[in-house]
Parts: C-alpha cells; structure tokens; sequence
C-alpha cells in the first residue's frame, strides 16, 4: 500500500477536515505517482464507507468492531496502528481534528514511527518528501524531514487543503478486521454536546470588530463597543481574551470557537496565530491593526496598519460618528 | 495524589525571531523566553486538584531545557506552589523530535511513579501537541487532551475534552493518567512573596540530557528553518494616526463599502 488516510466520521459523514486530508493525498499520490487508500472504520459504517467510496481512491478499507461503537482513544489508536502493520502503508494521512489529535499521537507511540503535525503542505524533492509546518506562533515555517524507513504519519492542518480539489470517483470497499481486547481499552467517552453559545451568532454578520492579547487589558473593552456601534458591527475574539474571561466564549473566532465570513474583518491586536486564522481567513476584506510588524495577521490581511490600537480606535470611531 | 508537570520554557510572542546560520533555528539571544501558555494552565490544575483533595499530595515541576535558561520558570512554578523540581538539562542543539523529547521524559520519570502528568497541550514554539500523549503510552498509562474540565473520582478521573466549533465530549480514565490542558480552564494564580522566599529552599535535581538512557536518534528534523510568503498582498497604511483614520473611512467607504 502507498499512502492511507484515516477517516473520521462526524454526524453520519465523514468530517470536513478528513476530506481535506483525501485532497492532499490525492496531490500528493500524483506527485509520487502513489495510488491513495482510505480507512473507515466504527460500527454501522455503512453511510461513512459509500461516501468514502464515492472519492477519486484506489480501495476504502472498511474496519466493523463492538469496541468502536463509541470514541476510545485506545481503540482507534490499535484500529489505525493494527491496519498500518498488516497493510504497510508509505503514508498514513490525516485531517488533524481535536479528535484525531487525542489518538494519533497514541499510533505514533506503538509503532514507534514519526508524526508531523499541523501540517500545511508538502514538498517532493528528489527521493525525499518533506512536510511544512508552521512554528513559533505561526511566525515562521520549517520543511521536516524523516528519518525512518516506512510509514510517516501526518496530520494536516483545518483548511490547509480545499474540499474544491477532492476528486470524484468510484472505489471498491474491502473488508478488514483487527483484534482489540477490551480489557487493554482504558477510556470511556460519553456523547458530544455543544455548549450554549450564549446566542451571539457571528457567521451571518456582515462586519465583525475582533479584538485580541493587544487590547492590553479588560478595561480596554467599552471602547471596542464604541467603536463596534459606531461601524454597526459584531464583536470577536481570539482565545487569549476569551481565556481571560473578558468575553464569552460565544464571541470566540477561530478552530474553537466559530468560522466566519463577513465582508469586513477587522482585527484588533490579534497576531494572527493559525487556530485564529483559520477561522476568519475566508472574510472577504480583513483590516488588520497591531503594534509587531511581523504579526503573522498581516500575511492574510488586504489593509495593514502597524500601529497601538488604543491611540488608532477612538479616533476611527469619532470619525466614524461623523460620517 | 502525586503529580508531574511538564512545563516548558518558550520564546514569548512578541519576541524578535532571527533565524540563525544553521538555517534550522532561531538566535536565542534576542528572545525573551516565558512560560508556554497552556503549561501554566496545567500547574494550576495540578496545585488545585491537591488543594482539593485536602492538601494532601506533591506537585513535581518537571522541565526540558538548556541549564541556562529555564531555572527561571522553575523558580516561578515553584514559587506558585510546586513542591520540588526535575530539570533535565539539553545542549544545543535542541531537540525537536516529539517521539525523542517524550522517550526522555519517559525514562527520566519512570521511577517517580506519578499518579498523574499535566502538561500544557502543546507547546507555543514548536506545536506538535505529542510529548504528552507520548509520555503516557511509553509509561502505560491512560491519556486525554485538549481538557477543559477534571473531575476527580473514585480510583478514576472524568475530564471534559475540547472538540472543534463549541463542542465537548466528557472521557473517563483510570488512573495512572497522563492528560494535556487546554487553555482557559482556570485562572493561573500569581506567585505569593512568601511563595517566592519559599521556592529558594525547594528542591531542583538536574539531570543531564545525555545521561539518560533510550534516548536514540531523531526519527524527524527541521531541514531548513524560513519566512513564509504573504497569502496576499496586504496594502499597508501608514502616517500620522489622524492620517491613518482618514484613509480607513475611505477604505471603508470606497473599497469595502460598508459605511
């Protein structure tokens, strides 16, 4: 086998990041010239496998256990790490969810093989392919390289890949089994629910005022409301401000919190980490004010001020007042 | 209850970065180093599930750092409230490998026989959010990230975990565990004065890197460290501030068209 993805099913579908990660084998299998597999496995996986089946892939491996009917870390750890031996995957891709990142690093452990993560991209050259990754609070990049023979795992960063490039076609589903032990599963999960949001939706606003760590402090706030009047525009956050308690956690943008896409983006001393920018990288005009030049919220902004928020906003909004 | 914390030392947000003639680093000099964020999350966690359960118990600061940087953090943690400290000392340069990084910590800690091991979810500088999953399957123990939430129960523990977009999901795990934070979860509380007299009698054993045993050779490496390129090309405004307000309301006006 050349490269396997691991899919992740959520709500009866297979999760979004996980496509995005298919999309990237599938570049990555014509660079190589490696044909793709992908992996589903639960119990009544019926709808996950046709949907798996429906992409652009050489075979969807399909694993039905007992032990997999709920999340276990230990279980979809030993699923993943019990088909990688038997199959003897190049690669072993991944769309790096919070679920996937409570198990992946597990299969890493027990087969005592590389895991890169967060990853952006890919690079192919000569015999080697390297993976990118940002680091350093998103400031700067590094290409990785392995050092191992056999499988490399990778989990790809939300939205490094878009679900536009995924290929269509039709695969065969091949059955697989793996032996689990129920006295070796130490976790128990109990069902997924979402918290009360408090009712502040941001992905219909048109404008957003969002404010991050440069604000300074909690007292800074009321003059964010002004000027969030004053432009008739929502209020967001990073999660530094949400962390402090000086917003709830319903104003929180980003892989958190929620995804948005307004027509104006103004961001207010957020320095543009890769768990914010994901979540507001698709607005459609972002303005962004902060006092380091090498904030990493400039490389996605259309307009860019370096500058102190607190001297620049109460002026914007007397303007603004005045208009 | 008896509790490590890995806390790891990192370049803070705001520090300048160079990269360095190696191409694969940054030079150190110009950084000010500071707490990873999410890992002084976790020593709060660790001192107040002591507190919780009576006082009863020790809270060891553990640390991977070079010897001359990271007493600082140490101190700090100590100073917070941790009883006593393992330093484990690197040379440069340092490592980036998270199966390495974590087969150290496994076989440096493996006779403390923790209860639990806290530790930050990822790190700020390097982010590869392993160590601590890591760790605890090298030390058999059972494991949860991304914890906003610790319930202690009878001979187990119940931790709320972060999923995407709002979501949580409530794990249970029989102890030994080792679980990574989430920020947010508390409010990590300021060192005290006596806390900081205090610490200056504390314990810290140093440990050198390369005495400890299994440690092997990188499975993955930085080939080149760089800049990455604007996703866009970003018009930057410049001038006097009432020089940048104008041309913001005219940005707004004539370009996005939303006033």
């Amino acid at each position: 086998m050349d490269i396997l993805v691991i899919l992740e099913g959520a709500n009866g579908a297979i999760h979004r990041i996980s496509k995005e990660a298919v999309a990237a084998a599938q570049a990555l299998g014509k660079d190589l010239n490696q044909k793709v597999s992908v992996l589903v496995f639960g119990k009544n996986s019926d709808n996950l496998s046709k949907e798996a089946a429906s992409f652009k892939v050489d075979e969807v491996l399909l694993v039905e256990d007992d032990n997999l009917k709920s999340y276990s870390a230990d279980a979809y750890a030993e699923t993943v790490k019990q088909i990688v031996e038997k199959e003897s995957p190049k690669f072993v891709l991944t769309g790096y969810s919070y679920l996937v990142r409570d198990f992946f690093p597990k299969v890493s452990a027990r087969l005592q093989k590389p895991l890169i993560t967060d990853v952006t991209g890919y690079k192919v050259e000569g015999s080697k392919t390297l993976f990118t990754k940002q680091v350093l609070h998103g400031k700067l990049t590094v290409d990785i390289e392995t050092k191992v023979d056999g499988p490399v795992l990778v989990g790809f960063q939300s939205a490094a890949y878009s679900l536009d490039n995924l290929e269509k076609g039709s695969a065969k589903i091949r059955t697989a089994e793996v032996t689990l032990d129920s006295a070796q599963l130490k976790t128990t999960s109990e069902e997924p629910f979402q918290e009360e949001s408090g009712g502040v939706d941001l992905t219909s606003a048109d404008k957003i005022v969002s404010i991050g760590r440069g604000i300074g402090k909690e007292e800074n706030i009321p003059m964010i409301n002004d000027l969030a009047a004053a432009l008739k525009a929502e209020i967001g956050a990073s999660r530094p401000i949400v962390d402090s308690g000086w917003l709830p956690n319903s104003h929180q943008v980003g892989s958190s919190g929620q995804s948005v896409t307004p027509n104006l983006y103004l961001a207010l001393g957020i320095s543009g980490a890769i768990q914010h920018v994901v979540g507001m990288k698709g607005s459609k005009n972002i303005v962004a004010i902060n006092r380091d030049p090498d904030a990493p919220i400039f490389e996605v902004a259309d307009y860019g001020v370096v500058g102190d928020i607190l001297e620049i906003v109460p002026k914007l909004t007397e303007a603004l007042k005045n208009q | 209850m008896k509790i490590g914390v890995l806390v790891k030392q990192v370049a803070s947000g705001e520090s300048p970065l160079r990269i360095d003639t190696s191409g694969k680093w940054v030079v150190e000099e110009s950084i000010d180093f500071t707490t990873n964020e999410s890992d002084s999350y976790a020593l709060e966690e660790a001192l107040q599930i002591i507190e919780r359960s009576g006082g009863a118990g020790e809270v060891v600061v553990i640390s991977m750092c070079p010897a001359e940087r990271t007493p600082k953090i140490i101190r700090e943690a100590l100073a917070k409230g941790g009883h006593r400290a393992i330093h484990i000392q690197e040379e440069a340069p340092y490592e980036t490998d998270p199966f390495m990084v974590a087969s150290i910590f496994a076989e440096a800690l493996k006779d403390e026989s923790f209860d639990l091991i806290l530790s930050g979810l990822q790190s700020d500088d390097l982010g590869s959010g392993q160590t601590g999953v890591i760790l605890g399957e090298l030390l058999g123990m059972s494991t949860a990230t991304l914890v906003m939430g610790v319930e202690l129960q009878k001979g187990k523990l119940r931790v709320k975990r972060e999923l995407e977009s709002g979501w949580f999901q409530w794990v249970t795990l029989p102890f030994p565990a080792c679980i990574t934070i989430q920020s947010g979860l508390n409010q990590p509380r300021y060192p005290s004065l006596k806390g900081i007299m205090g610490a200056k009698k504390k314990e810290i054993k140093s440990i050198a890197k390369s005495d400890v045993k299994g440690s092997g050779t990188p499975m993955q490496e930085f080939s080149r460290m760089y800049t990455h390129k604007a996703e866009k090309r970003t018009e930057m405004i410049e001038g006097s501030t009432d020089q940048i307000v104008d041309r913001m309301i005219d940005i707004f006006k004539k370009n996005i068209k939303v006033i």
